[in-house]
């Protein structure tokens, strides 16, 4: 009883996930890859779930399309308990993998009208959503073609495709844009939104590009370590950034570590990181500190090649909740 | 269990459309076979009748070993193409469907024995040519022991490939099952040549006694114990390699 009524008070929500967890055995050693995920997805939302390669994104994304079964924990996708009842979440959900969709020898057709079958349609009304779907993305007159044939981003788009072909309330897209060059990308980016203007589905999607997150998502969820360090709009998030970020290329590395010596004395700096020759700090009042210790740096004997300032991006949001950067 | 049925039915459309429309892997499983009949067959033309060799003509000795092998080698590299599938995603992709598991792999097994049952007919018309004389319930009999071997293999084979999920792993593996198999199921020379010690260690391969049951079977002599143990012997690997199989794709959410 107490859980029917849990259930029914979760429905608006297409997800809610409780104490989430996955540990695997490698090496008679126990590696705890998802460490205790609460999270809460309204329907009609397009969620980014953000983290650095190895953060647990994609485990926690296998266990809520019921790839891989929790440890521990309780959720409840789409309507359906996901330990009680998977094949009712199978049903309900869309699922892009990271790494496609398609076997390159199969036309793309055949894989469209296949998975179609599996949902309980018709061949022919598998092929006439195919085509609507098809020719909302942009992929007319791919029917007949082998999927090795397409491009990169014709054949992320056919993923896309696939996913949604028995129309899913909700949607799961593990890192869609990965390897797609920078038009396809922002091309993708617009279909993903028209999808949820057009149809209302509910969008969950993975990814570490800051770019990506912060263009695409109404919220972010921020994964490291097997844990959510961060939830919110990006705006909100990056106000919990303290200060502008200043950026700035030297000669060598050597260079770099010294200027980030100076930097450190600078009153409010924060996460300072060197790259190569790059130095990278935040600091309230950017545009008044940056002419000062460019002066330090030349009376230090240190010729920056380039400087520059800017408002706090997802990454500096990144690394003020984790200590690192997204390329670490 | 209708979902099981339609589900496999679905799983098995599409594979039989792929490998439809890529002939060319059908023809490339036929070859090894075709050569052994055309380049192997005429040197035991000249052993038939030798003391230790089996009665009958040459054909009728060599042809059951064919199919045999045909069944075991068509069926055991399957698990290239499910490795290719899940590298793919295709494998996930039917995963988060609702389809039943069992019919994910039951419904690819079967588009394997449909194509071994075209190679295995266009094998039999080939030996037929070259001077096979069998009689046609005889050669059925043949084809439905190598569509079971085929199967119990393919299963196998597709639970191997997702287990390891590598190439590199997988043909080693294949290899070091195929080759005993081969060698000590006398399907190039009928192990009634060889030394005590040898037949020895060949009784215990399951895999003679079915070849040794098709050679009964090719000289019209069915109804005995041994053509029995050696069917029987197919339908109990074809059950357990089905539940391998099965199992092993159930695992992958654990």
């Amino acid at each position: 009883m107490a859980q029917r009524k849990m259930i029914e008070t979760l429905s608006q929500n297409m997800i809610e996930a409780h104490g989430l967890k996955r540990t695997f055995r490698a090496r008679g050693k126990n590696i705890e890859a998802v460490r205790g995920i609460d999270l809460t997805v309204a329907a009609g939302e397009i969620v980014g779930f953000l983290g650095p390669n190895g953060a647990g994104k994609t485990t926690t994304l296998k266990m809520l399309t019921t790839l891989l079964e929790p440890s521990d924990g309780e959720a409840i996708v789409a309507g359906c308990d996901l330990r009680r009842d998977p094949r009712g979440v199978r049903r309900r959900i869309g699922y892009v993998a990271q790494g496609g969709t398609t076997a390159g020898i199969a036309r793309a057709g055949l894989e469209i009208t296949s998975q179609a079958e599996l949902f309980g349609l018709t061949p022919k009304q598998a092929r006439q959503r195919g085509e609507e779907l098809l020719s909302a993305l942009d992929l007319e007159d791919v029917w007949d073609r082998k999927c090795e044939s397409l491009s990169g981003g014709q054949r992320r788009r056919l993923d896309i495709v696939m996913g949604l072909i028995h129309r899913p309330q909700l949607v799961f897209l593990d890192e869609p844009s990965t390897g797609l060059d920078p038009q396809s990308r922002a091309n993708l980016w617009h279909h993903i939104r028209k999808l949820r203007d057009q149809f209302g589905t509910t969008v969950f999607l993975t990814t570490h590009y800051m770019d990506e997150a912060d263009s695409l998502s109404d919220r972010l969820l921020i994964i490291d370590h097997g844990v959510i360090v961060g939830e919110g709009t990006s705006a909100a998030l990056k106000a919990r950034v303290s200060g502008d970020s200043l950026t700035f290329t030297l000669r060598d590395g050597e260079q770099a570590a010294r200027a980030a010596d100076i930097a450190n004395t600078l009153a409010g700096v924060a996460n300072i990181v060197t790259e190569a020759n790059v130095l990278h700090y935040q600091i309230p009042k950017g545009a008044i500190v940056l002419p000062v210790y460019l002066r330090q740096l030349t009376q230090a004997g240190i010729e920056p090649i380039g400087a520059e300032i800017a408002r706090p991006t997802l990454d500096d949001v990144f690394l003020t909740l984790t200590g690192r950067t997204l390329r670490d | 269990m209708m979902t099981f049925f339609r589900d496999s039915w679905i799983v098995f459309k599409r594979a039989i459309i792929i490998s439809s429309q890529n002939p060319l892997w059908i023809v490339i499983g036929l070859l090894q076979p075709i050569l052994y009949l055309a380049l192997f067959g005429p040197l035991l033309t000249q052993m038939a009748g030798m003391p230790g060799f089996p009665p009958g003509n040459a054909w009728l000795v060599f042809v059951p070993g064919l199919l045999v092998q045909l069944g075991i080698f068509g069926g055991a590299f399957v698990g290239f193409a499910i490795i290719y599938e899940w590298r793919s995603g295709v494998i996930d992709r039917q995963m988060v469907s609702p389809a039943s598991r069992a019919a994910l792999i039951v419904g690819r097994v079967m588009r394997d024995i449909v194509v071994l049952f075209i190679q295995g007919c266009l094998l039999s018309g080939a030996a037929f040519l070259f001077g096979l004389a069998v009689p046609l319930h005889a050669l059925a009999l043949g084809l439905l022991l190598m569509v079971l071997l085929g199967a119990s293999f393919s299963a196998l084979s597709y639970a191997a490939g997702l287990a390891l999920k590598s190439e590199d792993s997988f043909a080693p593996i294949v290899n070091t099952f195929a080759l005993p198999i081969l060698l000590l199921s006398g399907i190039l020379l009928p192990m009634s040549l060889a030394p005590g010690w040898l037949q020895v260690l060949s009784d215990l391969n399951p895999f003679k006694h079915m070849v040794t049951a098709l050679r009964f079977v090719f000289r019209d002599e069915i109804w005995n114990g041994t053509v029995l143990l050696g069917f029987g012997l197919a339908v109990a690997l074809l059950v357990l390699s089905a539940w391998v199989g099965t199992r092993v794709f159930e695992r992958q959410t654990k």
